[in-house]
């Protein structure tokens, strides 16, 4: 990168970009879609900019307006902000041109669409890059407002009815974290995670507001069984709008668990077990439900469940080798992102070819959609942990953690998990393959839906082999 | 990295880069897809005999780029690895050939060779696979890649068949993935080394025992040892091109393959010996022997009848390497070819019987060599390998087998190879009987016409070949170049000298 390249601010940039693009998408409706995919692009650069200035220079800190941190706002890129902030972008940029010719079919979503999409995408970025607690408050307040904003796009019945259980639970997430965040404050007189990180000296003190910001991000992220939101909402939205709830904006609210949990690294037991036994219930409640759904997409979103639950399974296995299993734990929330989506993209393209997404009515899809099934199956493969995908470097180094310790039970369940998923993938390709005995309808799909879904889909195999060079990033952020 | 490293990767790419092309060619695109199919056939051909030349005067063939913290995915050419990668790439070609001829005019044939190649691929890679991680990477991409060729027809039997094949074979992968990952969190190294590395690391061998029953158990299911066989008599669904391929060259023999590798690579044989985990896996294999060869008996429908065949005959390269002797490794992995080509023969017998008159049973094959007395002149020698006379390779997997049973001391498992070879006889030789001396019938079940030849050169040319080998390389079986030849260079570095 040359030197003034290296010189912007693209911190900032990755923010006030898309926050920039909403309001022009906003301000000309008619040409939304082409304003917004042109600042998903350079939303996208952006991130990849911030990538670049940390794995050559190293974490970096940029200070908004040059007050430093009691006073003024700061923002913080280390490792596994510029690995959230790159997935965001992967993803983000697939969603954008999957969303402009998936949306075509019904104008009147467009011009509503684009600015909840990149206010979305600008609160991700600011969360991902913020370095104090009132600062995540904020943003993850504006994510979760938005995410509903583009639940209730459908417009139809249970979409809405998804959408306001949706917006009480994250109502309720953010509540009980500033909650956290002012009996914070009212401790150790400071938000600044760094400095918070220096001040607190454990005991009840930290333990309740820690208790209370750690319980509303549960509820945030969907771990059981604080799931029960998920699956109506992530299941009735859009195609676009589900992908990007699922891949990312679940990912956003256990980042900042994770940030949290590095920072003040709680002591004790108990709670990490408590954790991992979340994740594993959520493992097996989620496949056995996903198993047992008859539509496409609701399936899809139980599976979201229930992939949720591997990313708390490091909690309990972090003793020993704590870069190994919460470097698994990352990991398998990147490959969740990129898979995720991918699926939820060829679920909406398999929806608009059939104009259903009985699952038993699948009707020799696989002839008509080679592309769509493709991107399914690869994105089903790195989800059931099998090789070569991002999905197996996350599951073996969850799994070398646990059998180094000797901790048979979380072994068992991330291998019985494994087993549940690929017997649920699996189920929906059977039926891909044999006829249905009943007519449907049949829609011609774009070329570009499909294969944005199988690009993310190839990123999550692709995600598999790079981890060599990506996990290096995650040294001096992991406890 | 140099040119040596790269030779591997462009062994798998020349299936892999063909497959993924054809599955972009439109259904009509016939010629470009046959091109594209035989080009990487003989340029994969072309590469191994290269690398051949190179490993026969000492050249290392390695590709090796780190994968998960602290493991690499290795690509590596040994005596062991270029048998099996051999055995492949020809009997590839030859199916390739044969499933040209046999899917003319039907529907999704670009789906099924663009499968088809990656299927090849995913076992050349095994067959190369220099650690214990890579060989489960590939394993598993075996599993995934037959998937959607079992299914093909998409019929609701395909769609049962295959969620019966996954599930035996994903438990297997995951027993793999398990053993694996034990193995490494005590040992920190998982590289196939001659003699194995698990020996001198002071590891509890109540543990190693563990470890090794997860390991077999894990291979075991494609290897259709005895309870987890299941599967495969319900995957004869597969077109017939499939079946071949998968008892011949690529399912069964990753499994058995597996087998050899982690008695031979991983813990040693002769450390093996030493925990007392090679009689049992002798055992379990002579069951399976008995056991396939009985249900064989009762099969009226011929695939059935060979694939409960193949479960028995696949348990003589795990007999042969658990008999845990020199002489009985030879006839164990010298069986990993043999049988290839004898049973792939009996298939692509089989598939023409069923393509051309639409014979499936035992029972309408009465008179068939008559009107066929091309293929059932192959699928007779093929018949006679699988029984074990002389001179047919099958004789030749045997003696080195019972002469190594008795070189170690266990002499019951000449009575075993006695037993199974009369129960070969008994299920092949009456089917030789009714084929070649009863009457045929007045019409036969579904006839098609190819003028004056019995059916077309394509279907015919494979299995003539592959049956001549057979012949060929029992009666010349100690010359130079023969599978027998290059498997003795291989045993002799797998025991302490």
């Amino acid at each position: 990168m040359s030197t003034w390249l290296a010189q912007l601010p693209w911190m900032m940039g990755a923010i006030l970009l898309p926050l920039l693009g909403a309001l022009l998408a906003f301000l000309l409706p008619r040409r939304a879609a082409v304003v917004g995919l042109g600042a998903a692009i350079l939303t996208a650069a952006a991130a990849i900019g911030v990538l670049v200035q940390v794995i050559s220079g190293g974490a970096r800190v940029y200070l908004l307006g040059g007050w430093s941190a009691p006073l003024g706002i700061s923002l913080v890129a280390d490792g596994l902000s510029v690995l959230m902030l790159a997935i965001t972008a992967v993803v983000g940029v697939a969603v954008s041109i999957y969303a402009r010719v998936y949306l075509a079919s019904s104008p009147d979503k467009v011009p509503r669409f684009w600015p909840l999409w990149l206010f979305l995408w600008a609160a991700l970025n600011a969360l991902f890059q913020a370095g104090d607690a009132f600062n995540l408050y904020v943003t993850l307040e504006l994510m979760g407002l938005s995410a509903v904003a583009l639940v209730a796009l459908t417009g139809s019945g249970p979409a809405l009815w998804g959408a306001m259980r949706y917006l009480l639970v994250s109502l309720l997430g953010s509540l009980a974290y500033l909650v956290g965040v002012a009996l914070l404050y009212h401790a150790y007189g400071t938000v600044d995670l760094a400095l918070l990180g220096e001040r607190a000296d454990g005991g009840l003190v930290l333990a309740v507001p820690l208790g209370a910001m750690i319980a509303g991000l549960l509820l945030k992220t969907g771990l059981f069984p604080f799931h029960v939101w998920l699956p109506p909402a992530h299941g009735s939205a859009r195609a676009p709008v589900s992908a990007l709830l699922s891949g990312l904006v679940v990912k956003a609210s256990f980042y900042l668990v994770l940030r949290l949990w590095f920072t003040f690294a709680p002591e004790g037991e108990g709670l990490p077990l408590l954790l991992g036994s979340l994740g594993a219930a959520a493992i097996f409640w989620g496949s056995v439900q996903a198993l047992r759904q008859k539509r496409l997409k609701l399936l899809v979103a139980y599976s979201t469940v229930a992939q949720l639950g591997y990313l708390f399974l490091a909690f309990p296995l972090a003793k020993l080798d704590p870069a190994l299993a919460w470097g698994g734990s990352i990991y398998l929330a990147l490959s969740h992102a990129l898979a995720k989506s991918s699926m939820f993209l060829a679920a909406g393209s398999i929806m608009t070819q059939g104009g259903h997404d009985e699952i038993d009515e699948l009707d020799r899809v696989v002839e008509r959609m080679p592309l769509t099934l493709a991107a399914f199956a690869l994105a089903g493969i790195s989800l059931s942990g099998l090789p070569p995908s991002g999905g197996f470097v996350g599951k073996w180094m969850l799994l070398q953690a646990a059998m180094s310790q000797g901790q048979w039970f979380w072994a068992f369940v991330l291998i019985v998990g494994g087993l549940l998923t690929a017997t649920y993938v699996f189920r929906v390709l059977g039926f891909a393959f044999t006829k249905s005995p009943h007519e449907h309808e049949r829609h011609d799909v774009p070329r570009t839906m499909e294969w944005t879904a199988l690009v993310l889909a190839l990123g999550a195999v692709l995600l598999g082999f790079v981890a060599p060079w990506a996990l290096p990033l995650l040294d001096g952020v992991l406890p | 990295m140099n040119a040596n490293a790269w030779l591997p990767l462009l062994v798998l790419a020349s299936s892999l880069v063909p497959g993924l092309i054809i599955f972009m060619l439109p259904e009509r695109a016939a010629a470009l897809r046959i091109t594209l199919n035989l080009g990487g056939a003989v340029i994969k051909i072309v590469l191994l005999v290269l690398m051949m030349i190179g490993v026969f005067h000492g050249v290392e063939y390695e590709f090796r780029i780190p994968l998960v913290p602290g493991l690499d995915f290795v690509l590596h050419a040994d005596a062991l690895s270029l048998m099996f990668v051999n055995l492949s790439a020809v009997l590839w070609l030859a199916t390739t050939v044969y499933a040209i001829g046999y899917l003319e005019n039907s529907p999704n044939r670009s789906r099924f060779f663009g499968y088809f190649s990656l299927c090849v691929t995913a076992t050349v890679g095994l067959a190369m696979s220099g650690n214990l991680l890579t060989f489960l990477v590939f394993y598993e991409a075996l599993t995934l890649t037959t998937y959607p060729l079992v299914v093909h027809r998409g019929t609701e039997v395909a769609r049962k068949a295959g969620r019966t094949y996954l599930s035996y074979t994903l438990l297997g992968g995951v027993l793999l993935l398990a053993g694996t990952i034990w193995l490494y969190s005590l040992t920190g190294t998982l590289e196939f080394v001659d003699r194995g590395f698990i020996d001198g690391r002071g590891i509890d061998p109540a543990v190693l025992r563990m470890i090794f029953l997860v390991l077999i158990l894990g291979v075991g299911v494609k290897a259709a040892l005895l309870p987890l066989h299941a599967w495969l008599p319900q995957a004869m669904v597969a077109p017939a091109p499939v079946s071949a391929l998968l008892h011949a060259v690529a399912v069964v023999k990753a499994g058995a393959f597996g087998v050899v590798r982690i008695v031979y690579d991983v813990f040693g044989v002769e450390f093996a010996a030493s925990l007392g985990v090679t009689l049992p896996l002798a055992l379990l294999a002579a069951l399976t022997i008995l056991y396939g060869s009985i249900r064989a008996l009762f099969q009226d429908d011929l695939k059935r009848r060979l694939a409960f065949s193949t479960i028995s005959q696949v348990s003589y390269i795990t007999l042969g390497v658990a008999i845990a002797g020199p002489i009985a490794t030879i006839g164990g992995l010298v069986h990993l070819v043999h049988q290839g080509f004898m049973k792939i023969t009996l298939f692509f017998c089989a598939g023409n019987y069923a393509e051309t008159l639409g014979v499936h049973k035992v029972s309408e094959m009465r008179g068939i060599g008559r009107r066929m007395p091309w293929t059932t002149a192959a699928f007779t020698l093929a018949a006679f390998g699988m029984i074990g006379v002389p001179p047919t390779v099958g004789f030749v997997s045997k003696w080195y087998l019972g002469l190594g049973a008795l070189d170690v001391g266990q002499d019951w498992v000449v009575f075993v190879l006695a037993a199974s070879s009369l129960l070969n006889a008994a299920y092949f030789l009456p089917i030789l009987r009714t084929a070649w001396f009863d009457p045929p019938p007045e019409e036969w079940p579904h006839e098609r016409s190819f003028g004056r030849k019995e059916t077309a050169w394509m279907l015919l040319l494979p299995p003539l070949a592959t049956a001549a080998a057979t012949l060929v390389w029992g009666l010349f079986a100690s010359m130079p170049g023969t599978p027998l030849d290059w498997v003795q260079f291989i045993a002799a570095r797998k025991y302490a000298p």
